[in-house]
């Protein structure tokens, strides 16, 4: 057993957290699981409802084979061993919303087996998080209880929808790595396009599995809490779970293994059932549904179709592009982001492009609350900007000004006509510049003394005669003419 | 003028084709035989502006010199198949007033060969029993009674509906299905044909749901042909049922007459009971001459594991039922009983809508399947079944066919089984081993006990195998020239 990484004081000493999360992933797909019915979120209440996800009498479910796919594509994603057989099986309970009486999952034999994704703390350092399983399932409906006082509804749309269920291994120690886990999983997911993350549509969701102990002793009772939709509330019910059973521990209580419920609104988890309250599901294989054996060349081609993935995004951008961990990690993870930053550094110096990107940009993006698919600068201008400094058209302090002008009065316009316009570019006539610093020279004979006893004060003339240029002047080139002139080393 | 219900089905088709009748005479006559036996309770359904309709829309196509391989023959439907915009109760209360949507797989392929419907046949509710007994809406009433006796026979299960019906000529043939026996069963205690093809020949699509593993959908028929017939129309692949098989079907009825020479026939030594009545013995040794004389090989062979093909029947039917009937709660469909609490609804509906045998199968389906028991009994008998099946196929390396009877007992009479289980269970001990294994079986009326009632031997075959399962049926019937009917008493 590893050292613990992460401890919680309580009154009576340290704890250790420990944390595993079931992730609801919505697969990406025109069709639902096992009928033909759409899935496109928003329709009016049971638009999107076969015969079969009603369960109609007789009716028959049959796989949609681009949903099986895209499980072995998130299963490959997630470096996971894919299941060559695999069963679909019924878990029995009765509600309104589950028309068939059952929900099609797999529950000994799923599609994907152990894989592991390596997770992005704040501080910069990563962790690896162990995979335990995938599996494919069905959704429910919905039922909704607040349209009428004295009766409920049920909407099918999201009935037979198919869902990925990732179920991580207990290896998360803290209420941050259950968020970066959760958050880095989603990131994994949008890059292979097999999970929309969506996560205020019901797309991705989590149930939280949370336990404390004492470090170095076995697994204590967890709990699990239901249907966690954000990054930020994973975090909370980390918290909350872990200082509430330290708090029930402390006082010499226990910790009832039970399902949870997360308030939005106070931040709490509370009891939603407990574990003598447990359905018994009578899993049994499907009958209706054969097992699922796949061909090696469909994994074959599946692998072969993959992206880059996030990982390997990062670490190229800091081997190939020369990017610090923090700005590759940053703009690796998001795949619009890193799209967007490579774009922009097509043809540019890598590192200047990122921090073009990752400063200026995200600074606008973030005050202005937009994302970067709504940049008011498009990556080609970007680029182009990034190019007239490199090729010393303007100075990087002139690039500010232009950006400026690109943000607001001259939106859409390309950088090189805004300099041009604009008279921003820099002057790099060394005659121009000679006869601004001998001005400068001849203006300033006290400071042409000082300067030769105290070499720092080169930088108020330089100060001065950017100053005389309106800012234009190629700064080394006003450095190096004024070095000559004043006899500074 | 013909007598149109004494033609068989093959004849019906040809004469239907040769204009010698109409369609539309077929149907009427058919239905005025249907509406004429109601003290058989045999119909659920009559609708006779519906079926006259689809017999003239025949007489057009015949007209017009098209019409498919059934066109204008008139066929009663199971009332377990799904029929569009036509009532489909399944015999039970909770799909009282059910009106499905859609159309089966199978009576949509028997329509489009241009088969008329004449209605809904009843059958044991959700198709568990064997004694027709179960169903919401009465029992069937066997046409056969025992000689100068008037008290009413079974005309088994769950196809009583179908059998009687075919028995009885109320049609030319039946839609039936099979999970233990409920198509061979009763074709045995009524005189008929009964097929049940090898699972996945028929889609299960549009059928009302019992096991799903074991459920096969099947004709019966008053002669071996007219089963070919029908079969041949009923199956193919169907890629709305995954358990469908992805094969050509063959022209079952072309094979008829290539007779039984040089084939092995088997009899397993286990299929002898004890108990079973001397007439049934004596029946199944004439079986075996029969085809001896034919040119067969008989030989005894050996199924060890047949034994416990009933108790691992009754572990996984259930099991799958008490999942597959998991839906009828009274929500979206069918009957529901008001109550303001959800728990109390689903507990009322399913108590009203379910009858007291289907209460049985989901309780022990359940029981069976629940922690703590799902090892001892679900799983163990999946494993016994996959054993089963090992057998069968080991035994069909050295034979074609095997030769058993169809039924441990003539029709008996109603209620005298429906306070034991486990005698009315028995019913199925001959034909359940080929549900578990997904073998084909038919059941061929062979001759009458000592009481004047029908007695069917039964033929299993490999599975795909049904040409050579219908050679052995067409040459036990040629053998057997079995002509008996019952007499009109209703």
């Amino acid at each position: 057993m590893s050292e613990p990484r992460k401890l919680l004081k309580g009154a009576t000493g340290d704890w250790e957290v420990v944390v595993g999360l079931e992730v609801h992933a919505q697969v990406s797909s025109v069709s639902k699981l096992f009928s033909g019915a759409s899935t496109t979120y928003g329709a009016g209440p049971n638009e999107n409802v076969s015969l079969v996800d009603a369960a109609m009498p007789g009716m028959l479910p049959v796989i949609n084979e681009f949903c099986v796919e895209q499980a072995v594509r998130t299963g490959l994603g997630l470096n996971a061993e894919i299941n060559k057989w695999s069963r679909f099986d019924r878990k029995n309970y009765f509600y309104p919303d589950l028309p068939q009486g059952y929900q099609i999952s797999q529950y000994k034999d799923p599609i994907v087996g152990e894989g592991e994704i390596e997770v992005e703390l704040d501080d910069g350092s990563t962790v690896m998080i162990g995979i335990e399983r995938l599996h494919l399932e069905q959704d429910a409906g919905k039922s909704i209880h607040d349209l009428a006082p004295d009766a409920s509804y049920v909407d099918l749309n999201r009935s037979g929808v198919a869902l990925m269920e990732i179920v991580s291994k207990p290896d998360m120690r803290s209420a941050e790595e259950g968020a970066a886990y959760f958050s880095k999983l989603r990131t994994i997911l949008r890059y292979l396009g097999t999970c929309d993350g969506n996560m205020d549509q019901g797309s991705m969701r989590a149930d939280v599995n949370v336990s404390v102990r004492r470090p170095g002793e076995a697994l204590g009772t967890r709990t699990e809490t239901k249907n966690v939709n954000s990054i930020r509330f994973v975090r909370q019910v980390i918290d909350y779970e872990a200082r509430r059973q330290i708090e029930v521990l402390e006082e010499g209580g226990t910790i009832d293994q039970e399902t949870r419920l997360f308030d939005v609104k106070t931040g709490e988890t509370r009891t939603m059932r407990s574990k003598e309250d447990a359905h018994d599901y009578r899993y049994f294989p499907d009958p209706d549904l054969l097992p699922l054996e796949l061909p090696d060349d469909l994994i074959e081609r599946v692998r072969a179709s993959l992206p880059e993935l996030p990982d390997q995004k990062k670490h190229r951008f800091m081997d190939d592009l020369g990017l610090s961990a923090y700005d590759a990690s940053v703009l690796a993870m998001d795949k619009d982001k890193a799209d967007y930053f490579e774009a922009v550094a097509e043809g540019h110096d890598g590192k200047l492009a990122a921090n073009w990107v990752t400063t200026e940009l995200f600074g606008v993006l973030n005050k202005q609350g937009l994302t970067i698919k709504e940049s008011p600068v498009s990556a080609a201008q970007l680029g182009k900007l990034v190019g007239l400094i490199e090729d010393k058209t303007i100075s990087g302090k002139i690039a500010k000004q232009v950006f400026e002008h690109m943000l607001t009065d001259d939106q859409g316009k390309d950088p090189a006509d805004i300099v041009e316009a604009r008279g921003l570019k820099q002057v790099t006539d060394t005659g121009a510049i000679e006869s601004a610093v001998d001005e400068v020279i001849a203006a300033n004979p006290d400071q042409v003394e000082r300067v030769k006893e105290k070499p720092k004060a080169l930088g108020w003339f330089v100060g001065q005669v950017m100053k005389a240029t309106g800012g234009k002047a190629n700064p080394q080139a006003v450095n190096e003419i004024l070095r000559a002139k004043l006899g500074v080393e | 003028m013909t007598d149109i219900p004494e033609l068989t089905l093959a004849k019906l088709r040809d004469a239907l084709r040769a204009k010698d009748v109409s369609a539309a005479e077929a149907a009427e006559a058919y239905l005025d035989r249907a509406e004429g036996a109601s003290a058989l309770n045999a119909f659920l359904r009559i609708d006779r502006e519906r079926t006259m309709a689809a017999a003239k829309a025949s007489d057009e196509k015949l007209a017009r010199g098209e019409g498919g391989a059934l066109e204008g023959v008139p066929l009663g439907i199971k009332d377990l198949f799904c029929t569009k915009d036509v009532e489909t109760t399944a015999a039970s209360r909770i799909l009282q007033s059910f009106v499905p949507p859609y159309e089966s797989t199978v009576t949509a392929n028997l329509a489009r060969d241009g088969a008329v419907s004449l209605g809904k046949l009843n059958l044991d509710e959700f198709a568990m029993g064997s004694s027709n007994e179960t169903s919401a809406y009465g029992p069937v009433i066997n046409p056969w009674r025992r000689t100068g006796k008037d008290d009413k026979l079974s005309p088994g299960g769950s196809s009583g509906g179908s059998s009687a019906a075919v028995a009885a000529h109320l049609c030319a043939g039946a839609t039936a299905t099979d999970t233990g026996g409920s198509i061979r069963q009763p074709a045995a205690l009524t005189g008929t044909v009964g097929v049940k093809p090898t699972y996945g020949r028929c889609s299960r699509w549009g059928i009302v749901a019992f096991a799903s593993s074991l459920d096969q959908a099947g004709p019966i028929a008053r002669h071996v042909r007219d089963s070919a017939i029908l079969l041949r129309s009923m199956a193919g692949h169907d890629p709305k049922d995954s358990t469908s098989i992805n094969a050509p079907v063959p022209d079952f009825e072309a094979v008829l007459d290539r007779g039984v020479k040089g084939l092995k026939i088997g009899i397993p030594e286990e299929y002898r009971l004890d108990g079973m009545p001397e007439e049934i013995e004596a029946l199944w040794r004439q079986g075996e001459a029969w085809l001896r004389d034919a040119g067969a090989e008989v030989r005894e062979v050996s199924l060890p594991l047949t034994k416990y093909a009933l108790p691992v029947y009754y572990i996984v039917a259930p099991a799958e039922a008490s999942s597959n009937l998991a839906r009828y709660d009274g929500v979206k469909y069918g009957m529901r009983i008001e109550d303001r609490d959800i728990q109390e609804m689903y507990a009322k509906t399913r108590a009203e809508g379910f009858g007291a045998e289907v209460q049985r199968r989901i309780l022990i389906g359940t029981y069976v399947l629940s922690a703590g028991y799902y090892d001892a009994y679900y799983l163990r008998a999946q494993k016994v079944r996959k054993k089963i099946a090992d057998e069968m196929n080991a035994v069909f390396e050295d034979v074609d066919l095997l030769l058993t009877p169809s039924a441990p007992s003539a029709a008996f009479g109603l209620g005298e089984k429906t306070d034991d289980p486990i005698q009315m269970y028995l019913n199925d001990v001959f034909t359940v081993t080929a549900n578990l294994a997904g073998n084909p079986g038919i059941s061929v009326p062979a001759g009458l006990d000592g009481q004047g009632l029908p007695l069917g031997l039964q033929l299993l075959a490999r599975p795909m195998d049904e040409e050579t399962m219908f050679r052995g049926a067409y040459a036990l019937e040629q053998a057997a020239g079995f002509t008996a009917r019952p007499g009109q008493w209703w």
